[in-house]
This record gives C-alpha cells, structure tokens and sequence, in this order.
C-alpha cells in the first residue's frame, strides 16, 4: 500500500493547484486522476479566462495546466507524484483509497491528507427524445471539437445560456458548426454578458424565457420543438416553435461530484445556490472529517479561478498541518483576499449567500 | 435589454462613445463591457494609464479617452473580446474599426466583407485594411475595417462575402 503524505483526487485547476500549494510548503503529493492527461475540464477551454491578471486571467484554460505542471515541476522536484489513468473508487472508514488503474491491479491508497478535487457533473434536462442519438452534454460537445477535432454535427440548438452554453455555442462557431439559436429557461441571460454579446454579433439569436418541448427524429435527432414560457414557467400556448437541428445541446448547469465525500461520511448540507449537496468545511477548506479537505467545484460550482484558490488553500492546510507551516498565516490571507475580491461583486453575491447558509449563517439580500 | 437579448442598449452605446472633438484628434479605444464582473486585464494591458484603476476587481472599465492613443493593446487582451479602436481621422468618408477576431480563415487584406452589428446584422461593405496575427496577439487576431464614418460605433464585426 502507498502512503503519501496528501494525496489529492481530481487534477483540474482545483487539484492542480492544491498540488503546487502543499510542495511549495514541503508536502509530498500524489495527485490521481482518471484522464491520460492533467488539467480536468481545462483541457478543452479554448477562451481566454476572466478574473484577476495576477490568476492566469486573459490566458487561454488549454495554457494553465502547462503553467501549473512547470510550477510543480520547478518546485516539486522529488516531492510530486502524479498518477495518471487511474479512477478512485472508493474512500473507507480508515482512510484508505481504493483506485482502478485500467488495465493494470488495483491500487490502495493510505494517505495522511485528502484533498478531494473531484469537480463537477453535468445536469440533465427531463423532455421527450432526450435519449436520441445526437442529444448531448456541453462537456461532451467540448471535448469532441476542442480535444479531438470532431464536429458534433451541423445545425446545433443549444439549452442553456449560462457562461457553458454561451462559450459552447461560440466554439462551435469558431469549428464552422451553425448555432440555431440558444435558448433560456429564465428571463434573463445566466452568464457574463460579454460572452452573450459576442455570439449575438455572430448571429446566434439568444432566446430567454423559452425551454424544450420535445426532441425527435427517426434514429437520431432531427429536430426540436420549443416554446416560450410566461414568468410563472409555464409554456405559452400557441409559442411551439419548430426547429430542424441535428444536435441538442445541454448546458443546464452543473451539479458537485460529491459521491466520494459520501463514501467518506462528510457531512453535507442541500445549497441550490452552490449546485446541490455540497460539503461543510471550514475557512481551512477541511471537512467535517479532519484529514479530508475540499477545493474546486465538488465543493461549490464557480469559475475555475476562485477553484484554484480554493486549491491554494487546501494544500496549504494540509501541508501545514503535517507540520509543513512555514508562513501560513501570511500565505492564507492573501489568498483568502483574492477569494473575496474574485466573489465581491454582482456575479459573486449567489456564491457568498449559499456560503453564509451552508455555515449556518443568517440569510442576505 | 442586454440581459434579455444579449444586444447592448443604444444608450449604453452612447454612453461610451468619445466625444466628436476627441474622435477629430484620431484613434481611440472603446470598451463595450456593461457588466461588473471579476475580471481586470484590460488595467494591465494599458501602458498609457488610460484605463483608471480599479478599486475592485468587479469595478467596470472607464476609459479616459484624453490618455488614449488608440494603440490597440487592450483589445487581445480582453477575455470579452468586448474592446475595439475607432479612428474617425482615416478619410473624408470612412473610419477605421480594429476588432478582435477569432475565427478562420482569416480574412485577406483589401477583401470586401460585409460589416455585422451586434445583432449579427449586416449594415454596410467594409473593407479589411490590416489582419495581425502576431505571437503577442496570443490567437485573437485583430482585424482593421475601414467603414462608412456613420457607422464606425455600429459595426462589431463582419462576414466575409459569399462565404457563410
């Protein structure tokens, strides 16, 4: 059985990050995760990212992972760890990590620290038809185009005008796929509006209050109905409207990956305005289990910036509490500021309300 | 509205736009960002100080368009891909418009292209002057159009001519 010091599940910016954080405190790493590659759902964000300059803003997701392996190659020098391929199944009573390495023997796994980076999982959207062929996740639709250089199809409706269905719907136009139109359940535009104005300059028409009704097709998706929806959510009569697609587009949010966290018995907590059941922790980023520390969207579904800080956090605390405490406190509250700062505004408020409720705390307005 | 529909509002648009004296001495940026988000690159780009500093990562851009020399730097660099430089001072009739554009093939110099509005409308024949595409560009190419004077705070971006 290995037994690093911290192992770490999840190698997205979240995970990445919390590696780079506990070496540079001296901490050995072990960083697991199922992918051929390092960098979770950055593998494929062609964009350039928003945030804060000193936090990898302005530069592409598909360049971070480079930056951060550089970092941890730099100043992890015998200290990292990364085991690739490999699929944790399973966290026991006593701390043990059982994971799946494809074709080779299983791996157990004794850690001193987890941090668990495990990310997120895509919602589904309950309509008739959206089990044909030709219905698909957003990340699946970024993955072909951006990973593997496939065309989901030609004529693409998209479900979802948050900052996924916005960049989605863009990336199919920069692969030369249509974008027939997006279409939004609320009755306003979820994601950052420069992303909105972007695709609507490029022709996309943005539909707000307007859902799926149906998808159908003989073997595979051939077209959709839609409607509009009057401010009680309910379907306008008369709004059908039909539209001859071949690919359905889902980008109806993201729920924590939180299965993991209920292996190991966290205690949780219901926060729609964090995605779903997600993990108690402290401003240590420690669970309500004192080994196990969180980071990134398994603990709350936000920007991969404030993941990545949340990745700092982590694997400092669990560096520090191995012993590995040099300058802690000095390190924690800048990157506690830079939390605050990344959450201070509009877009950030959902976020701190569903944080002040899952520690208990008096609701905001 | 722009949260409904994705278009900004004439008014927003106005409020942006230098004034006629300031568009008389050439080229100057303006940033089409209407929404206070996390997010500050433009600030760093700027060697002018022509974008003011923020007093929060949230604040949005405001551009004091006397420090502006319309050099272009900013607009690469914005993740929104939502700033552009107009220079009114290229002809009797026609302006210039620099704007980020990510999407290949990339236009030639001198083809005529059809200039889009923020609809995705066409409004008028551009003509494409200038396509950098340099390493510092970092994949966003910055195309310059020259279009009809009236419609340099119009045209956002263009299609190309018998093309899709």
């Amino acid at each position: 059985m290995q037994k690093p010091e911290i192992a770490i599940v999840g190698g997205g910016p979240a995970g990445l990050s919390a590696a780079l954080s506990a070496v540079r405190q001296g901490a050995e790493v072990m960083l697991i995760d199922r992918d051929p590659a390092l960098g979770g759902q950055l593998v494929k964000q062609t964009h350039m990212f928003f945030g804060s300059k000193k936090e990898y803003a302005a530069i592409r997701g598909i360049d971070i992972p480079g930056q951060l392996m550089a970092a941890l190659e730099e100043d992890g020098k015998g200290k990292f760890a990364p085991v690739l391929n490999t699929t944790v199944l399973g966290y026991y009573d006593d701390g043990v990590i059982l994971a799946d390495r494809e074709e080779e023997q299983a791996m157990l796994i004794k850690p001193q620290k987890t941090i668990i980076a495990t990310g997120a999982a895509e919602k589904m959207l309950p309509f008739p038809g959206n089990d044909l062929p030709g219905v698909y996740g957003a990340g699946a639709v970024q993955t072909l185009m951006n990973v593997y250089g496939i065309k989901p199809g030609a004529r693409v409706l998209m479900i979802g005008a948050g900052n996924i269905g916005l960049i989605v719907s863009y990336q199919l136009m920069q692969a030369g796929v249509e974008v027939a139109a997006i279409i939004e359940g609320a009755p306003k535009i979820g994601g950052y509006l420069v992303h909105a104005t972007k695709v609507r300059r490029a022709g996309i028409p943005i539909k707000t209050s307007h859902t799926i009704k149906e998808a159908y097709g003989n073997k595979s998706v051939e077209g959709a109905l839609i409607c509009s929806l009057d401010e009680n959510w309910c379907a306008v009569p008369g709004s059908e409207l039909d539209m001859k697609v071949d690919v359905i587009c889902l980008a109806v949010g993201l729920t924590p990956q939180t299965e993991l966290l209920w292996q190991a018995g966290c205690e949780q907590k219901y926060i729609p305005e964090l995605g779903g059941y997600v993990p108690l922790r402290n401003e240590k980023m420690q669970t309500s289990l004192p080994d196990l520390y969180v980071a990134g969207d398994v603990a709350c579904i936000e920007e991969a910036g404030s993941a990545m800080v949340e990745g700092k956090i982590a694997g400092l605390y669990a560096a520090a509490d191995l012993g590995y405490d040099e300058n802690v406190e000095e390190h924690y509250s800048s990157f506690a500021r830079e939390l605050e700062e990344l959450r201070g505004g509009p877009t950030g408020a959902k976020i701190k309300q569903g944080l002040s409720r899952l520690n208990g705390g008096v609701e905001q307005c | 509205m722009l949260e409904k529909t994705g278009v900004p509002e004439p008014e927003q648009i106005k409020k942006i736009t230098p004034s006629e004296e300031r568009l008389q001495k050439g080229p100057v940026a303006v940033v089409e960002c209407f929404q206070n988000i996390p997010c500050d690159p433009c600030l760093y780009a700027c060697r002018h100080g022509a974008i003011k500093e923020f007093e929060d990562i949230n604040d949005l851009p405001v551009i004091d368009h006397e420090l502006c020399n319309g050099c272009g730097l900013c607009i690469s660099e914005c993740p929104g891909l939502a700033i552009f430089v107009i220079d009114a001072t290229y002809g009797e009739e026609e302006g210039l418009i620099k704007m980020p554009y990510e999407y290949l093939p990339l236009p030639g110099q001198e083809e005529e292209v059809n200039g889009i509005d923020t609809e995705g409308q066409a409004v008028c024949s551009a003509r494409v002057i200038k396509v950098q595409n340099t390493k510092a560009l970092d994949r966003t190419p910055v195309v310059t159009l020259a279009v009809p004077r009236q419609h340099l705070m119009r045209v956002r971006s263009f299609v190309r001519k018998g093309g899709e």
